[in-house]
């Protein structure tokens, strides 16, 4: 799982007040100004350069360290008594600057002008068709850390139980299948990232609205589901294979499902339409991305209805006696392989949505995106007990909530760790987790 | 299209590095889940364990070689306590993903910018050559025919990697013909006979998981020995690249993890080279060449499907022996 990548929306508290704006000069203009007095490097050897300025209200700052980093390259740089800089790079068109912060006089800091960037001391600059570009950073007056810890918290737990609904769409999947066929399905994973497939496809290669791209990428999961049952689960079910083999298999198509997406994608990342949309305030510091609002309030309202379902409705009633006990269940008049049929397309209808709602969260759809969020939705289903679905549920916002504030009090490289980590533990202690019965783990 | 240099580059890479390692975690996963019945999913954090512990070992504490591949060892070994004490009571498919969430977790350690001083982070470890190279005892010079032309430097690793697989090898054909490896395969097919019988199944268990834990570090050793330490290897399709040779060659047999590692390198190796090949001369007009370097890895995912579905035992196995706990 690449983190780095994962980058969530967070609006940082300009309450460090902002005084000054870097002065923007244009590239051209303050190199004809004075284009021996910047500190420079690889100039020379490069045709491609990176220029910029580094000031506070007008001031200029020395000494400051800047980072410029891609494609293998990389360069370090001092801004001259002018604050200015220049950096030849080689050929290529993304290069990373990153100002280190600790370089700033006391009590400056780089301030975030959008609002929803984490680190607003590392910027993506586009070498252009004419080969040289401008980086310049909002510098200010503020701490560095701008945000107050109970605010920070409280804001990782909004967007943890956000992440966690997200990662329950797709648990609940897992733990369906799990309860009622025994199998731990390793392509859940690749159903996520098929959801997500189909809606990029729907709205950006056929260009239809997201209005219709989601609900349509939902059933095309949904068919995806059923198709798979029918064409490989069902006659495996069949021919009695055992549950290990059954895992076994699943890995294989989870890594041949992988691979088909990355043969049609590409590597890259791409968005979906609308994954840029505006913070909205709630209340302190908290804000929440419009996207993330709407995201919460479908997870939460598909859920609502799924449990409805399963704990009213006659077909959701046997699947949780299949879930029971698959044999006594078929011995009282239950249609065992409709159940499954049934928890098969629900499964992948939800993990389809929680593609689609991951790909807002992340942002971004890539071939590998489900696999990222694997280990995590295997660790929820783990924490509440293998095979039951309200036990997801409540481990998946457990394990929401552990990753976005654990990356307060650890390095957020090591935030899915942490995650890890407490399933690890939590089996020691309890291993069928929180709401699994004892004869579970066997 | 050179088909003398594609069949070239495939016979070489029947006795590469890579091959050798993953026949060592083959043989390490034979002893898990072959012998024993456990289903480690987690062989890429013994591997990761074995080379950075050799790496780091070296590079941060300027031991010898073979003082940093006891070090990679005896990580391992600690490894396999610390993963197998909370984990073997649990059933088969929850040690699965308790091994491999273990396995990410090594993997992140590695691989965070905290440790970067030791363990290079995303750009791994390398340079630790030195002191492996300095005990070369073959002259300076290339030797060898056709495909398999090599420097001393590449001679040296592939004998020494060679000779841990033939020890290896060696040792799990002689541990599992004694008691002790009756006693393990008794476990695989049935841990309450065994336990009726008055044995400590979690003791055996735990004893399995370290020796081949031990296995799949040295694997680890060999695979970065020739050239460097790069955390994107030891993600989890690592872990299912090495069940698909095991289960290729056959899971409970001792040659069958080599075999399944000799074929899935080679045939990985001429279809990584072939496809482009044939892209670039016209023959598979519907692909780019990089998709034809995807290709191969979605056949591992289908060879993994149909091998486990309609030969579970692998080429070498024995369908009586059962390889799959129920």
């Amino acid at each position: 799982m690449n983190t780095a990548d994962y980058r969530r929306t967070r609006r940082k508290n300009r309450r460090g007040v902002l005084v000054a704006l870097i002065v923007a000069l244009s590239a051209a203009f303050s190199l004809m100004a004075m284009p021996a007095m910047a500190d420079e490097v690889n100039v020379d050897e490069y045709d491609n350069s990176i220029i910029g300025n580094v000031k506070l209200e007008s001031v200029a700052l020395e000494g400051v360290l800047l980072t410029i980093s891609g494609g293998g390259y990389e360069v370090e740089v001092a801004t001259d008594a002018d604050g200015r800089w220049k950096v030849g790079v080689p050929d290529g068109d993304e290069f990373t600057v990153t100002l280190d912060e600790n370089t700033l006089p006391e009590g400056i800091a780089v301030i975030d002008e959008v609002g929803d960037d984490d680190t607003p001391n590392v910027k993506e600059a586009m070498i252009g068709p004419s080969g040289s570009t401008v980086m310049n950073f909002f510098i200010g007056r503020g701490e560095r850390n701008v945000t107050s810890f109970f605010d920070q918290f409280v804001e990782r737990i909004v967007n943890g139980v956000n992440f966690g609904l997200m990662l329950g769409l797709a648990a609940i999947g897992i733990s369906l299948v799990y309860g009622t066929t025994g199998l731990s399905n390793f392509a859940h994973a690749e159903m996520v990232t098929f959801g997500a497939v189909m809606a990029l496809i729907v709205s950006v290669d056929l260009g239809w609205p997201v209005w219709i791209a989601i609900p349509l990428a939902v059933l095309l999961s949904a068919g995806f589901g059923w198709s798979l049952d029918a064409a490989l689960w069902k006659p495996l079910r069949k021919k009695g294979v055992g549950i290990v083999q059954l895992m076994i298999v699943s890995i294989g198509l989870s890594l041949a499902l992988r691979y088909t997406f990355q043969y049609f994608r590409g590597g890259g990342t791409e968005q979906l339409p609308g994954s840029d949309s505006p913070d909205i305030p709630l209340f302190g510091s908290v804000s929440l991305s419009q996207t993330n609002m709407i995201s919460m309030v479908i997870s939460i309202v598909v859920i609502v209805i799924f449990a409805w379902w399963l704990v009213k409705t006659k077909i959701g009633k046997a699947t949780r006696a299949v879930s029971d006990n698959p044999s006594l269940a078929a011995a009282s008049g239950i249609d065992v392989d409709q159940v499954v049929r049934v928890v098969w397309i629900l499964a992948a209808a939800m993990a389809g949505l929680a593609g689609v709602l991951w790909a807002y969260f992340r942002p971004g759809i890539r071939w590998d995106m489900g696999a990222q969020i694997l280990l995590l939705v295997f660790a929820a289903v783990t924490l509440g007990g293998l095979g039951t679905a309200f036990g997801a549920l409540v481990g998946s916002i457990i394990v929401g909530v552990l990753v976005e504030t654990s990356s307060l009090f650890i390095p957020s490289d090591l935030k899915y760790v942490g995650a890890l980590g407490v399933l690890i533990i939590v089996l020691l202690f309890r291993p069928q987790g929180i709401l699994g019965r004892k004869e579970r783990i066997g | 299209m050179d088909i003398l240099q594609i069949l070239s580059n495939t016979g070489s890479s029947l006795i590469a590095p890579a091959t050798i390692g993953y026949a060592l975690a083959a043989l390490g996963l034979a002893m898990h889940f072959g012998f024993t019945g456990l289903l480690n999913m987690g062989m890429a954090a013994f591997m990761a364990i074995g080379a950075y512990g050799y790496a780091i070992s070296i590079l941060t504490f300027g031991f010898p070689w073979w003082g940093g591949m006891l070090v990679g060892v005896g990580g391992s070994l600690v490894f396999a306590l610390i993963l197998g004490i909370p984990t073997l009571r649990l059933r088969g498919d929850y040690l699965a993903i308790v091994t491999i969430a273990a396995a990410e977790v090594v993997r992140l350690l590695f691989l965070t910018t905290t440790f970067d001083k030791y363990t290079g982070s995303a750009d791994g470890l390398s340079g630790y050559h030195e002191s492996f190279r300095a005990f070369n005892p073959i002259p300076d010079g290339t030797y060898g025919f056709g495909p398999w032309e090599y420097n001393a430097n590449g001679w040296w690793v592939r004998i020494f990697g060679i000779t841990i697989l033939a020890l290896a090898a060696f040792i799990l054909w002689a541990v599992m013909r004694s008691p002790w490896g009756r006693v393990i395969k008794g476990i695989r097919e049935d841990e309450d006979a065994v336990r009726a019988l008055g044995k400590n199944v979690f003791s055996y268990k735990l004893q399995s998981l370290m020796l081949g834990g031990v296995f799949g570090a040295m694997g680890g050793i060999i695979y970065a020995l020739p050239a460097s330490v790069n955390p994107g290897v030891y993600v989890t399709s690592l872990t299912f690249f090495v069940y698909t040779a095991l289960l290729l060659g056959g899971a409970a047999t001792i040659f069958g993890p080599i075999i399944g590692s000799v074929i899935f390198w080679g045939v990985q190796t001429l279809l990584s080279n072939l496809l482009p090949a044939m892209v670039n001369v016209g023959l598979l007009p519907f692909m780019t060449t990089t998709q034809s370097q995807t290709v191969r890895f979605i056949l591992v995912g289908v060879a993994l499907m149909l091998l486990v579905i309609y030969r579970p035992q692998g080429i070498l196995g024995n369908k009586k022996e059962l390889t799959f706990v129920k």
